[in-house]
């Protein structure tokens, strides 16, 4: 996979500034979360990178496809199948009358032969942990977790180089969720694929990402690894954030012992190591 | 997809605004039934002023009016050509084998393109100004009488402000639905008819079902929150009639008046 590089320079978009003037740059083979307050202008982060929302002013570059104001068609269908994007409550796009078909709807789009659209298909129910025999039902049969898996199986069917996420956990029960995080996790390890996450739960950044990019108001105030953005607590409470439950615990800790641990713990299990390296438990 | 001006709502303080949505429902009715009157270039300039002061009036940009004429100019470009060609009388100006153009033919064809004009300029002009809930308090107090006839106007009235209430919701989900199918690489608005037409099914099979759902949840909700058809129900808006609303009314007759006029001369 090609570097991706994305520079953005945004400027209006229609009668409010949903992104001001955004540079960024996301190596290829990283897992970057972006955080931040409501309207702070993630998702549209999200459909500029995709290309469905195209920057007023400034430029994206995806590999060796740029996207600009204006682009010829052909730049941007080259981006969206490198660019696998899976939207909030994914599940509602599902619509063709059996599972395979739905998912066989992206390859098919990009050109893909059926045939081999339908042994993609085959091979991505197992990657996001489905068994086969769903792929003859109907979408809408399927329970919700289900469903989200099915729709997750579609965009990587496309088989994209970077995945795309916003709030992929949203509205599944804390099991569901987890499985569909750990699903990510692993994918994002198995097939190097580029992983952008947007969420609001702090915890599954520091589980599952290795960088975080927190934005405000259509800009990014913060790009950088997580022990340096989480640590500067003071930011951290005036983007309205969240801290990880196990530091929150920790902080807790440190305040009624008085002691103070070598390291933010972002863990459960990084906690109670430091606890036992200090000599508390 | 937020191009559709019919039916949205623009806040504001213009007079219009502040006017009692049953006078201004009444008066659109009412114009619209006053347009048959105008037959001639005088009574048409008059009608031509009233929209455009009405359109003043609201405060809106007329901008906002033109997009509302756009959807439906094709429609409207149509009929303007079958008047055309269909109706005889007068000198001949176009005669090119069975297609004939008359003088009767093109005024009948002004005309009617400013019938549709003015109606689109007016209703969009009261749907400008008014909220879709008042809208339906006014519908609903207006077909009042009809329930001695044991009409359910309660439901209808209910039944309308639950669709125009999720006009906004189907088009920001139209619109979601759409940014999903392109990511997964549907072109909109390319290559053949038929293949446009494909395009559209994955669009609006997931848009359906999702309705159906809402619908479905929304009965629940309305059904848990103790709503039964058919039971009196107080309301929590109440409509007053005010000194301006009856002025309204009176413009209106003084139109008809002018219209009358200016026809008999």
């Amino acid at each position: 996979m090609e570097g991706v590089s994305a520079d953005y320079v945004i400027g209006p978009i229609r009668n409010s500034l949903v992104l001001q003037s955004i540079d960024l740059q996301i190596e290829s083979g990283s897992y970057s979360a972006i955080v931040g307050h409501t309207g702070a202008g993630k998702s549209s982060l999200l459909k500029t990178i995709n290309g469905l929302l195209l920057p007023t002013a400034g430029k994206i570059e995806v590999g060796q496809d740029i996207i600009k104001q204006k682009n010829n068609k052909q730049a941007l269908k080259n981006i969206r199948k490198k660019v696998g994007m899976v939207f909030q409550f994914p599940e509602a796009q599902l619509f063709a009358e059996t599972v395979e078909k739905d998912i066989c709807f992206g390859p098919l789009n990009f050109g893909v032969p059926l045939k081999q659209a339908q042994q993609i298909a085959k091979e991505v129910m197992q990657l996001v942990g489905l068994p086969l025999h769903l792929l003859n039902k109907s979408p809408h049969s399927l329970s919700g977790g289900q469903k989200r898996r099915v729709a997750i199986a579609g965009i990587l069917a496309m088989e994209p180089e970077i995945l795309v996420l916003d709030e992929p956990g949203a509205g599944l029960d804390p099991k569901g969720k987890n499985e569909i995080m750990r699903l990510i996790k692993s994918l994002h390890q198995e097939r190097n694929l580029t992983t952008i996450l947007v969420t609001h739960d702090m915890d599954d950044v520091v589980h599952y990402a290795d960088k975080i990019i927190v934005m405000e108001n259509g800009r990014i105030v913060r790009n950088g690894d997580l022990r340096s953005v989480f640590s500067d607590r003071l930011a951290i409470k005036k983007w309205h954030l969240d801290l990880p439950e196990a530091y929150q615990f920790q902080l807790e800790i440190e305040e009624r012992t008085g002691m103070e641990l070598p390291q933010i713990c972002f863990t459960v299990d990084e906690l109670a190591d430091a606890l036992m390296e200090v000599g508390l438990a | 997809m937020n191009k559709l001006s019919l039916g949205r709502y623009v806040p504001g303080d213009s007079i219009l605004h502040q006017l009692d949505p049953r006078a201004k429902l009444v008066s659109g009715f009412y114009f619209i039934i006053v347009l048959f009157i105008a037959n001639n270039w005088q009574t048409y300039l008059l009608l031509w002023l009233f929209t455009l002061g009405v359109m003043r009036l609201s405060k809106v940009h007329l901008y906002t009016y033109f997009r509302g004429v756009r959807p439906l100019i094709w429609l409207i470009l149509f009929t303007v050509v079958l008047q055309m060609l269909f109706t005889a009388g007068g000198t001949i100006y176009v005669e090119w084998g069975p297609i004939r153009i008359s003088e009767f033919g093109l005024i009948n064809g002004v005309y009617i393109f400013c019938r549709f004009v003015m109606i689109i300029f007016i209703s969009t002009a009261i749907t400008l100004t008014t909220k879709p809930i008042d809208l339906t308090d006014g519908i609903d107090s207006l077909l009042g009488p009809l329930r001695k006839l044991n009409i359910p106007v309660d439901e209808i009235s209910l039944m309308l402000s639950i669709s125009l209430r999720f006009i906004p919701n189907l088009l920001d989900e139209t619109q979601r639905v759409m940014d999903a199918q392109r990511a997964r690489g549907t072109e909109f608005g390319e290559g053949s008819l038929v293949q446009q037409m494909k395009t559209l099914v994955p669009i609006f099979l997931p848009l359906f079902t999702n309705s159906l759902n809402r619908a479905e949840e929304l009965a629940n909700v309305m059904e848990v929150k103790g709503y039964q058809s058919g039971i009196k129900r107080s309301s929590f808006r109440k409509l007053r009639w005010k000194t301006c609303d009856t002025i309204t009314l009176c413009v209106m007759a003084a139109l008809t008046i002018g219209l009358i006029l200016l026809r008999l001369n």
